[in-house]
C-alpha cells in the first residue's frame, strides 16, 4: 500500500503544476530560452578581443604583422601612438597592446634578435592566457614566412601534430549548452521541491496529510519523484530539440545513460530541496538559502571553471557536491562518448550523496513537520 | 435623511468567468450603521472592496463622498476620510509589528506628527482595552484582539466612512460584544461617520440602522431590520433573510433541532483524557485539561480566540504530542505512528487546508486513496459524499473558485471520506453563512443519530452550542466547565446560553477587561494635513516598517550578510582561471634518452602531472575517454635516430576538447613546451622575442580579478531577491491592501520598501569591501569614493531589479524562481565575470550591455586594480544613473494602485 501512497501524493503535485502556468512558463524558459541564450552568447575561445598596435617601424614586416590581426579572433587592430596605449588599457579600451619598436625589420634580418613588446589586461582572464599566445604565435609566424623569403635553407624540424579530441574545432557552445543545461536542472529541482514543500507548509495542507495514514518519507519520496520526473522530461527535451535541434551540438554518447544519471543526480537535487525547505522557516529565507547553496554548486562543480586548478581543498570539499559528479558524468557520456564501464564510479558517487541527502532531508522533515504542528 | 455616502449605479464585477456583481443600484444612507447580509460568495466583499477603492471597477459608477471612485484624483482625497478593515484576522496586519508600532504605521501614512501619534495610540489603545498590550507583536494576538488591533489602525485618521468586512467571523461571543460596544462609543463620539459592515450573524445585523440583503452577486432587499421583519412576516431575521429568496431557495426553512441520543450507548467512550497538559516554552496552552466523550456523542467546545482549544484537539489528532497527562481514543492511547486510529478519525482544521490546485473530485479521490479505500469503491464513495454534501455540480471545479461555504463543506465531506467513527471539527462554520451552517449541521446530527460517529466540534456560535448533546467552556487552556447546554443556562440563572458563557468568561477572566471602559475617542484635535502626491514622511513609514520587519527576522538579515561574506570565500578562493596541473601520459615508442628528455620536458613545468605511461592507442582512448587525462604524447618510433639524421619527425599530441577554454589554453602551452625544447635542443632559435607583460595582475592571480568580480554578483543577486520577495509577500499574505486605500502613492511604496535594502546593500558592500583587502589581499588602487558612489548607485539598481520583478509575480516560489532565473544567468554569463562583454554575441551580448552588473564590474575592477577614479570611469557610472530611475518608473507604471 505503501507504493500507492507515494504514487498518488506524486500524482497531486503533477496536478498542481499543471495548474500553474507561471511555473509552466518559468521551466519552458529555463530549458529553451535560457539555454539557446547563454551557448550563442559565449564567446567562442578567442572572439573579437580588442588589440592595439603601435608600429614604431612601419616597415613591410611590421605591416605584415599588423595585417595578420582580423576577425573572428580578434577585432582590426587599433593603430595608436605609443602615449596612448596606457590611457586605453586603463580604460579597458584594448586587451591587447602590440609594440613594434623601431627599426625592427632591419634588426630582425641583421639577426640581432630585437624583442617586441605585448602588454596585456590580466584582468581579463579568460582572454589574457590565450589571446598572448595566439598574438604570439601569429606573430612567430608571420616573421618565419618573412624570414624563409631571405634565407634559402631553413634547418629540418621536430614537428607537432597538435590534435583536439571530442570537440576538434573548440566551438563553445557545445560545452556551455550542456553545462547550462546541467546547472537549470539542478536549480530547478531545487526550487520545485523545497517551493513546494513550503507552500504546503504555508497553506497548512502538511498538516492534512499528517492526519491520514500517510508516513513522512511517504510525502517525501512522492514530492521527490514527481518534481525529478517533471525536471528529466523537462531535461530530455532540451537536449534532443534545442540542444542536438536547435543548437546543432554532436553528442557523442548514449543519451538514455546520461539521463539515467541525471536521474540519479535528480534524486540528491530533489532531496536537497527539501533539506533546505525543512530548513527555512519562510520563502524569504527559502530563497536566500537557495543562492547560498545554488551559487558554489554551480560555479565549484567544474562546469564554469576547470576543477583542477582550483584550490585542493575546495576540490576535495567539492566531491561532495552531487554537481561536481555530474558535471563529470555529463562531459564524459556526451562528449567523449563514455560508457557505463567509464562513467560508473559517478554513478556510485551520485548515488551515495543522494542518499546521504535523502536521509538528512527526512530526518529533519520528520522533525520539522513535529514542529510545524 | 441626508446626502447618500455612496451612491452604486449599475455596478458590476467579473473574476474571469465568474460574475461576483451584477447591476447592483444602491444609495447608502449616512450617519448609520449599513449591514450587508446575505451568504458567502454572494458579492459582499467584492462591494465593499469597490467602495473602499480597494478594488478596480469594472462596470457602472461608485461615488463615494461625492466623488467617484473611478477618477484616481478622487480616491486620493477620499481615502484620507476612509478606512477599511478587509476580511480575515489581522491580514491588513503586521504580524512581526507590536500594537503600537501597527498603528504608528498607519499614522504616519495618514502624515500625523510623533506627539499627535503618541496621543492617539494612548487613547485608542485605552479605548479597545489594548493598553497593557502595546509591546506585543501583532501576530501573537488572539484573534479578538487582532479585530480590536485592526479597528484602532482603521480609526487613527478619523475616517468619515468606516468599511469593515466580517469584522467579527472567527471571534468568541465576549470579544465580540467588546467590538460593538466600542463601535457604539465611537459613533457616540462622531455622530457623523458613517460605518458599512459586512456580517455572516444574523443577530449582530439586526441591531443595525440599515440592511442590504445580497443573493449571487444582486441586491435582494434594502431597508430596516424592522421593515425586512414586515416584509416578510417572520419571526427572526435568520428566517426573513431565507423568505427573501427567489424561488425555490426560499422555501423549506425550519429550525433544527437535536433528536435525544439513544441511551444506553454511551458506555463506551471515543475520547478519553486526564490532565492533558502542551507548553510551548514557559507559555502553558493547555492545562491539564480532563475530558470524556462518549461514542455518538455530540460534543461541543467553546471559549475564547487563543484559549486552547485547536492545540487541545491537535493532540487528539496526534499532530501535537502532549507535554504532560494522557489521551485515548476508543481507549488506546494516542500514537502519532498508529495508522489504525487514524484510520477511525476525520479531522477539520480551522482554516481551510485541501489542495487549491486540485479540483473537488481530485481532492476527494485524493484522500480517499490515502486512506486506502478499496479501488473500486472509490468513485461510488466520491459520488455519494458528494451528494451528500451538496456538491455535485462542483465536482470539476478548484476550490479556490468557490464560495466559502462550499469550501467548508469540501473540507468536511474530505473529513469524512474514509467514513470515521470520531470526527474532530474545528471552527468548521466560522464564516460559513447560516443556510450553509444548518445544512452542515443537519449531516452532522445525522451521522451521529444514524451512524453513531462521534462528534467534537468547536464553534463560537451560541446557536450552534445549543444543539450539541454537551459543551465545555474553556478559557485560558483550562476547562471552566462541561454540561448539557440546558443546565449550564440553569446553572447560572440567565437566560440564555450566550449570557452564561459571557458571565464565566468575565468571571475568569478577572476585572480587566471587562471593566476597561475607557474614554471614548475624542473628537479630532487636528485633521491631518492635505494629501499631496509626493511625502517624504508616507515614504519613510514604509522604509521604517521594512527595517523593523527586517530586524524581527534575523535570520533573513544574518542571511543576506554572512552569506555574502561565505560566498565570498567560497567563490573567490574556488573558481581559478589559472589552468594547471592538467593530466598527461606519454606513448613512448622510442624509449631513448631524447625521447624521455621531451617528456620530462614537459612534465618538469607547473602545468603537467605526469600519469603512468600509456601501453597503446586502447589505453589511450580509454583514459582520455573517462577523464582521466587531458593530454596524451605519442612519440614516434626512431625518434632519436631520426632526428640525429636531420629528418623532419612527427610527434602526435592528443588534447581533450570537452572543456573548450581548457583545451585552448592548454593547447598553448604544449606549443609553448615544443619550442622550449626545440630551443634546448638547438634545432631551431626564434629569430625575435616577444616579451608579454600581463598589467594590472602581473602574477595573473585569479583571486585578484575574481574577487572584484565576486562583489558586484552577491550585490545583485541578494537584495534582488530580498526585495523582490519583500512585495511579493505582501501580495500573498494581504496586507497589500493597505496600499491600495491609504494616501501613500505608488513611488512612495516602491522607494520606501526598497530603501532598507538600499541599506543593507550598502553595509553588505563595505563588508565585502573590507574583507577584499584585508582577507584575500587584494590590492586596492584607484579611488574608494568612486567604487562606494558607483556600489550605491548599482545597490540602487539591483534592488530596482527586484522592484520589477515583483509587479509581475504572485507567488513566492514563482518570485524566487523568475528572481533566480532573472539574475543568476545574467550575472554568471551575461556580465563579464568571465568572458568580457565586448566578445559575447547575440542576444547574451545585449542582455550585457544593458545589465547593469556589467558596469558596476567595470568600475569594481577599476578601481581595485587599476587604480582609476570617477574620471575614467565616466562612461561605466552614466548607465548605472540611468538605471535605477527607468527601472523604479517601470515598476510603477505596472504596479496597480487596486486590485484587479
Amino acid at each position: 500500500m505503501r507504493a500507492a501512497n507515494i504514487v498518488h501524493l506524486g500524482l497531486k503535485e503533477l496536478r498542481g503544476l499543471a495548474r500553474d502556468p507561471a511555473m509552466l512558463a518559468l521551466i519552458v524558459f529555463a530549458f529553451t530560452f535560457s539555454i539557446y541564450s547563454a551557448s550563442t552568447a559565449m564567446p567562442e575561445q578567442l572572439n573579437k578581443a580588442a588589440i592595439a598596435i603601435v608600429d614604431e617601424d612601419r616597415s613591410p614586416l611590421s605591416a605584415r604583422i599588423v595585417d595578420a590581426f582580423f576577425p573572428p579572433f580578434f577585432m582590426p587592430p587599433s593603430m595608436i601612438a605609443q602615449p596612448e596605449m596606457d590611457h586605453r588599457m586603463d580604460a579597458g579600451i584594448d586587451t591587447f597592446a602590440l609594440d613594434i619598436p623601431p627599426e625592427f625589420q632591419r634588426d630582425l634580418l641583421a639577426g640581432r634578435r630585437p624583442t617586441i613588446q605585448l602588454n596585456v589586461d590580466a584582468t581579463r582572464m579568460s582572454q589574457a592566457f590565450t589571446g598572448a599566445g595566439y598574438v604570439q604565435s601569429i606573430v612567430a609566424s608571420e616573421i618565419d614566412a618573412f624570414v624563409r623569403r631571405y634565407r634559402a635553407n631553413v634547418p629540418a624540424s621536430v614537428e607537432l601534430a597538435l590534435r583536439v579530441r571530442f570537440n576538434p574545432s573548440l566551438t563553445i557552445s557545445w560545452f556551455g549548452s550542456v553545462i547550462e543545461v546541467v546547472n537549470n536542472v539542478t536549480m530547478l529541482s531545487i526550487i520545485l521541491t523545497g517551493a513546494a514543500l513550503i507552500r504546503e507548509r504555508e497553506h497548512g495542507t502538511i498538516e492534512h496529510l499528517l492526519v491520514m495514514p500517510v508516513t513522512p518519507l511517504e510525502i517525501m519520496a512522492g514530492k521527490i519523484w514527481s518534481m525529478a520526473l517533471v525536471v528529466l522530461a523537462a531535461c530530455a527535451l532540451s537536449l534532443l530539440f534545442v540542444v542536438q535541434g536547435l543548437l546543432a551540438v554532436p553528442l557523442q554518447g548514449s543519451v538514455a545513460l546520461f539521463l539515467a544519471g541525471a536521474a540519479v543526480h535528480l534524486f540528491a537535487t530533489t532531496s536537497l530541496g527539501v533539506f533546505l525547505a525543512t530548513v527555512a522557516r519562510s520563502m524569504p529565507q527559502f530563497g536566500l538559502l537557495l543562492i547560498l547553496v545554488l551559487l558554489p554548486l554551480e560555479m565549484l562543480s567544474g562546469g564554469t571553471t576547470p576543477r583542477e586548478s582550483m584550490p585542493e581543498i575546495v576540490q576535495y570539499l567539492m566531491l561532495a557536491a552531487p554537481t561536481t559528479h555530474f558535471i563529470m558524468l555529463g562531459q564524459a557520456i556526451l562528449f567523449r562518448g563514455a560508457g557505463f564501464e567509464t562513467v560508473w564510479p559517478q554513478f556510485i558517487a551520485l548515488a551515495v550523496i543522494g542518499l546521504l541527502l535523502f536521509t538528512m532531508a527526512l530526518a529533519r522533515f520528520r522533525k520539522a513537520v513535529g514542529e510545524t504542528a | 435623511m441626508t446626502d447618500p455616502v455612496a451612491r452604486l449605479r449599475g455596478v458590476g464585477l467579473r473574476y474571469g468567468p465568474v460574475t461576483a456583481l451584477e447591476a447592483i443600484d444602491l444609495e447608502l444612507p449616512a450617519g448609520s450603521i449599513v449591514g450587508l447580509i446575505g451568504p458567502d460568495g454572494v458579492g459582499k466583499s467584492s462591494l465593499l472592496a469597490l467602495v473602499a477603492g480597494a478594488r478596480r471597477l469594472q462596470a457602472g459608477s461608485v461615488e463615494v463622498l461625492g466623488g467617484s471612485m473611478a477618477s484616481g484624483r478622487h480616491r486620493r482625497r477620499a481615502c484620507t476620510r476612509i478606512a477599511y478593515m478587509p476580511q480575515g484576522l489581522g491580514r491588513n496586519l503586521y504580524a512581526t509589528l507590536t500594537v503600537a508600532e501597527n498603528i504608528d504605521f498607519f499614522g504616519r501614512l495618514f502624515g500625523h506628527g510623533r506627539r499627535e501619534r503618541k496621543r492617539r495610540i494612548d487613547e485608542l489603545t485605552r479605548a479597545t482595552g489594548l493598553a497593557p498590550f502595546v509591546d506585543r507583536p501583532a501576530g501573537k494576538l488572539s484573534g479578538g484582539m487582532k479585530q480590536k488591533l485592526g479597528l484602532c489602525c482603521a480609526l487613527i485618521h478619523d475616517p468619515d466612512l468606516l468599511i469593515l468586512d466580517e469584522p467579527t467571523t472567527g471571534i468568541d461571543p465576549l470579544s465580540r460584544r467588546q467590538f460593538w460596544d466600542l463601535i457604539a462609543r465611537i459613533r457616540a463620539a462622531r455622530p457623523g461617520m458613517s460605518v458599512i459592515v459586512a456580517t455572516a450573524y444574523m443577530e449582530e445585523a439586526a441591531r443595525f440602522d440599515w440592511l442590504v440583503a445580497m443573493d449571487s452577486g444582486r441586491v435582494i432587499a434594502t431597508g430596516s431590520p424592522r421593515e425586512l421583519l414586515a416584509r416578510t412576516g417572520s419571526p427572526s431575521l435568520e428566517a426573513a433573510f431565507v423568505a427573501l429568496l427567489p424561488g425555490e431557495r426560499g422555501r423549506g426553512y425550519r429550525p433544527i433541532e437535536t433528536p435525544p441520543p439513544d441511551d444506553g450507548h454511551d458506555a463506551e467512550a471515543a475520547i478519553e483524557v486526564h490532565g492533558l497538559t502542551r507548553r510551548f516554552g514557559d507559555f502553558v496552552a493547555v492545562d491539564h485539561v480532563d475530558l470524556r466523550i462518549a461514542r455518538g456523542e455530540i460534543f461541543g467546545f467553546l471559549g475564547s480566540n487563543g484559549c486552547g482549544k485547536t492545540t487541545t484537539m491537535k493532540m487528539l489528532t496526534g499532530l501535537l504530542p502532549s507535554s504532560e497527562g494522557e489521551a485515548r481514543l476508543f481507549g488506546q492511547p494516542v500514537d502519532a505512528q498508529d495508522f489504525e486510529t487514524r484510520r477511525r478519525v476525520g479531522y477539520m482544521s480551522q482554516s481551510f487546508s485541501l489542495y487549491s490546485e486540485l479540483t473537488v473530485r481530485e481532492n476527494l479521490e485524493l484522500h480517499a486513496r490515502l486512506f486506502h479505500l478499496p479501488k473500486e469503491t472509490i468513485t461510488g464513495r466520491v459520488q455519494e459524499v458528494a451528494g451528500r454534501f451538496e456538491l455535485l455540480d462542483v465536482l470539476d471545479a478548484l476550490p479556490p473558485t468557490l464560495p466559502f461555504g462550499q469550501r467548508q463543506r469540501l473540507s468536511l465531506a474530505v473529513a469524512v471520506i474514509h467514513k470515521p467513527t470520531l470526527l474532530i471539527l474545528d471552527e468548521p462554520t466560522s464564516g460559513v453563512d447560516p443556510l450553509a451552517r444548518d445544512a452542515i449541521w443537519r449531516m452532522l446530527i445525522d451521522m451521529a443519530r444514524h451512524e453513531r460517529v462521534t462528534i467534537f466540534i468547536s464553534t463560537h456560535l451560541m446557536n450552534e452550542a445549543e444543539r450539541c448533546d454537551r459543551v465545555s467552556l474553556m478559557h485560558a487552556g483550562r476547562v471552566l466547565v462541561s454540561d448539557s447546554p440546558a443546565a449550564l443556562v440553569a446553572r447560572r440563572g440567565v437566560a440564555t446560553l450566550e449570557e452564561a458563557f459571557v458571565g464565566w468568561l468575565q468571571d475568569a477572566a478577572g476585572d480587566a477587561a471587562a471593566t476597561d471602559v475607557a474614554p471614548p475617542v475624542g473628537p479630532e484635535a487636528s485633521t491631518p494635513p492635505p494629501s499631496r502626491s509626493f511625502e517624504l514622511r508616507r515614504l519613510l513609514a514604509y522604509s521604517r516598517r521594512e527595517a523593523i520587519e527586517l530586524m524581527r527576522d534575523p535570520i533573513r538579515a544574518t542571511l543576506a550578510l554572512l552569506g555574502s561574506v561565505i560566498l565570498m570565500f567560497v567563490i573567490g578562493y574556488g573558481i581559478n582561471m589559472d589552468v594547471e596541473d592538467l593530466t598527461f601520459a606519454v606513448l613512448d615508442r622510442d624509449g631513448t634518452t631524447t625521447s624521455r628528455d621531451y617528456a620530462l620536458n614537459i612534465a618538469g613545468s607547473r602545468y603537467f602531472i605526469q600519469r603512468p605511461p600509456l601501453r597503446d592507442y586502447d589505453d589511450l582512448d580509454r583514459r582520455m575517454r573517462s577523464g582521466e587525462l587531458s593530454l596524451a604524447i605519442e612519440i614516434p618510433p626512431n625518434f632519436a635516430r631520426d632526428i640525429a639524421r636531420g629528418r623532419t619527425v612527427e610527434i602526435g599530441a592528443w588534447l581533450d576538447g570537452a572543456m573548450p577554454s581548457r583545451a585552448e589554453t592548454a593547447r598553448s602551452y604544449v606549443q609553448g613546451m615544443h619550442a622550449k625544447w626545440l630551443a634546448g635542443t638547438s634545432l631551431a632559435l626564434p629569430l625575435a622575442n616577444l616579451e608579454v607583460r600581463f598589467r594590472y595582475n602581473p602574477d595573473i592571480l585569479s583571486l585578484v580579478a575574481m574577487v572584484p568580480a565576486v562583489i558586484p554578483m552577491l550585490l545583485l543577486l541578494i537584495p534582488a531577491m530580498l526585495t523582490t520577495l519583500s512585495i511579493v509577500r505582501e501580495k500573498e499574505l494581504g496586507s497589500l491592501v493597505n496600499f491600495y486605500v491609504t494616501p501613500v502613492t505608488r513611488l512612495e511604496f516602491l522607494i520606501g520598501k526598497q530603501f532598507p535594502y538600499v541599506v543593507l546593500g550598502m553595509v553588505n558592500f563595505l563588508l565585502l569591501t573590507l574583507l577584499a583587502v584585508t582577507a584575500f589581499g587584494v590590492p586596492f588602487k584607484g579611488s574608494f569614493a568612486a567604487l562606494a558612489s558607483g556600489a550605491f548607485l548599482y545597490i540602487l539598481a539591483a534592488t530596482s531589479i527586484g522592484l520589477l520583478f515583483s509587479t509581475f509575480m504572485r507567488s513566492q516560489s514563482a518570485a524566487i524562481f523568475g528572481t533566480t532565473i532573472g539574475t543568476m544567468i545574467p550575472a554568471m554569463e551575461f556580465s563579464g565575470m568571465i568572458d568580457p562583454v565586448s566578445s559575447l554575441q547575440g542576444i547574451g551580448a545585449a542582455i550585457g550591455q544593458a545589465y547593469p552588473m556589467t558596469h558596476f564590474l567595470t568600475i569594481a575592477r577599476g578601481t581595485f586594480s587599476k587604480a582609476l577614479g570617477f574620471g575614467d570611469l565616466q562612461a561605466s557610472f552614466l548607465p548605472l544613473l540611468i538605471a535605477a530611475p527607468v527601472l523604479v518608473g517601470l515598476s510603477a507604471v505596472l504596479l496597480r494602485k487596486q486590485e484587479t
